[in-house]
């Protein structure tokens, strides 16, 4: 029946009918809630009451001002640092991948198999192995030798927990980016490294003048998803430490989903969350930038 | 040259000899552990093997305690629901923009384009009011509503996929009568399989994995999905290892199955997830 219709009159319901649902939930569950945040920043909305109070700038001072806030980034620098140490690795492991090995296939295989994995049950697994007492860490360094080190309280001291659940990001996350610079390092034409060897190039030269320009693009991604992994944990810490102790291993989204959640102080969880936003939005168009201007 | 090329492939295979020892350590311990009782817990070092990996009981009380059987029915409906709308709404989206030219479709694509900066977390604090509005709290659906509704990487897979059809195909088949409908359902929705099974299996793994959506949309206990169900049998058992151990091992097996038989599409399905 549909089919006895003109052609236009076809292509004009499929349009209409096939775009209208998808561009509604993007507007309803993207666009909305970014602009609704910036309004409600402006409020001091506890996420009940009718009346929405116009207060102004004084959430976004309280972000600013009050250390117990934008203090917490502080946390999440730990996320960062550990994060460059991860693509360096995965850097790494995909240049030996990608060379004349045996097994790589398998190594391939071992080293993304963290990624898989449900994020509690790692978050639990390392709880486990980072234990004080029971520990297998712990256990591992009394067994090596080291005394003193083996008493050590890996998620509860408050000067390197961040870097102690860091480092399951490390875990996890690693042949995540690696598989991701295998893929570029696979579609650089091996002609070139072919010519290079021809002119006498070794194996480092190689890797500095034909490896990293070729993979720079891929490089830039994989820092951008560090970066935002970093200012977005959330499940590890939440997990496992509670942002404990005394508060030393809370992320900037802990904080929000406390402040709203739990405080019902929308305006200022807005806020927050705008302030978040803003900072993913300059790190993005940072690497936008860089991006085009290497392309020219 | 040859001297060097030696020692460079010693330290190739000492670094990922390193790298799986890390890898593996951590889910040994979890493996082992698993199987003992609770005296052989305590009067054993953490890295010895169990009496018999014949003993169960602590596989089944985890099971029936964090009550697995609800978690695992509640993330598979999800999922299952998930991944039929978004397919669905996908691939229909993606033939209408693929397919014709219309007023506006530049920036419509592109509004899909730029939505991908927001970053998705920071948005829960107004989509949970949504999600109340609409009663879907303490509601399987909230979270489907979520997934379906926040995430546009099936948009972006669908969307390069179908470029490389050819648009011939279309064509020849208009030239026979048939109805628009009709080659989107029986033509270019089987031709875009590869991607419909990329799209199965990144959403399948991230859904799977999540925590945050449903410890925010679903408190309540009968909506337990495996991330929070292993949460609240932490919560009971703390200090347990061995019974936290076998909890843990029966949330992580079913991903770690799916990855052994599925990881050629899963490395590719990453690959072109990631570089969107």
């Amino acid at each position: 029946m549909f089919s006895r219709l003109p052609f236009n009159t076809q292509k004009k319901f499929v349009i209409f009918g096939f775009v209208s649902l998808p561009l509604l939930l993007l507007l309803t569950f993207s666009y909305y809630p970014a602009l609704e945040l910036i309004r409600l920043s402006f409020t001091s909305w506890d996420g009940l009451s009718p009346n929405k109070e116009w207060i102004g700038w004084s959430n976004y001072k309280e972000v600013f001002a009050n250390p117990a806030i934008f203090g917490v980034f502080k946390h999440n620098f730990a996320y960062f640092v550990v994060g460059i140490v991860q693509n360096i690795a995965a850097i790494y492991f995909a240049v030996v991948l990608n060379s004349k090995l045996k097994g790589k296939n398998f190594f391939r295989l071992l080293l993304f198999l963290p990624y898989i994995l449900n994020g509690v049950a790692v978050a639990y697994l390392f709880g486990y192995v980072f234990d004080t007492t029971n520990g297998s860490l712990n256990y591992l360094l009394g067994q090596l030798g080291f005394d003193a080190l083996s008493q050590t309280s890996w998620l509860g001291n408050e000067s390197f927990v961040n870097y102690t659940l860091a480092s399951i990001g490390f875990w996890r996350f690693m042949g995540f980016n690696m598989v991701i610079y295998l893929a570029a390092l696979q579609s650089i034409p091996s002609d070139i490294y072919e010519a290079a060897s021809i002119d006498g190039a070794n194996g480092w030269e190689k890797f500095i003048h034909i490896t990293l320009p070729n993979i720079y693009k891929i490089i830039e991604l994989n820092l951008f998803l560090t970066v935002t992994g970093a200012l977005e944990v959330f499940d590890l810490p939440f997990v496992l430490t509670k942002g404990g102790p005394a508060g030393a291993s809370e992320t900037f989204v802990m904080k929000i989903i406390e402040t709203a959640f739990q405080f019902n102080n929308y305006g200022l969880a807005s806020a927050m969350s705008v302030v978040l936003l803003l900072f993913v939005v300059i790190v993005l168009s940072i690497q936008r930038f860089l991006l085009n201007k290497k392309g020219d | 040259m040859k001297r060097s090329s030696k020692a460079w492939d010693t330290i190739k295979y000492a670094t990922l000899a390193l790298a799986a020892f890390a890898i593996l350590f951590p889910p040994y311990i979890i493996v082992v552990n698993a199987f003992k009782t609770k005296d052989e817990f305590h009067s054993k070092s953490p890295i010895a093997l169990p009496d018999s990996f014949l003993y169960l009981k602590n596989f089944a009380q985890a099971f029936k305690q964090a009550d697995m059987t609800s978690a695992f029915g509640n993330t598979l409906l999800i999922i299952a629901v998930t991944l039929v709308l978004n397919i669905l709404i996908g691939s229909a989206f993606c033939y209408a923009v693929g397919r014709f030219d219309f007023k506006f479709k530049g920036p419509l694509v592109g509004l899909f384009l730029f939505a991908t900066i927001i970053p998705s977390i920071t948005t829960q604090v107004v989509n949970y009011k949504t999600v109340q509005m609409l009663d879907l709290t303490n509601n399987l659906m909230g979270p489907v509503l979520i997934y379906v509704g926040a995430d546009i990487l099936q948009i972006y897979i669908f969307l390069q996929f179908i470029r490389s059809i050819p648009y011939e195909l279309d064509e020849s088949a208009m030239l026979e009568g048939a109805s628009l409908i009709r080659i989107f359902r029986s033509i270019i929705f089987p031709l875009l399989a590869p991607a419909t099974a990329t799209i199965i299996i990144l959403k399948t793994i991230s859904i799977y994995n999540d925590m945050f959506i449903p410890f925010l949309y679903l408190p309540r206990a009968e909506h337990v999905v495996v991330s929070t169900s292993l949460m609240r049998f932490f919560g009971v058992n703390s200090g347990d290892w061995q019974m936290i151990s076998s909890a843990i091992l029966i949330i992580m097996i079913p991903t770690a199955v799916l990855y052994m038989f599925l990881q050629k599409y899963i490395f590719a399905g990453v690959t072109s997830g990631a570089v969107k």
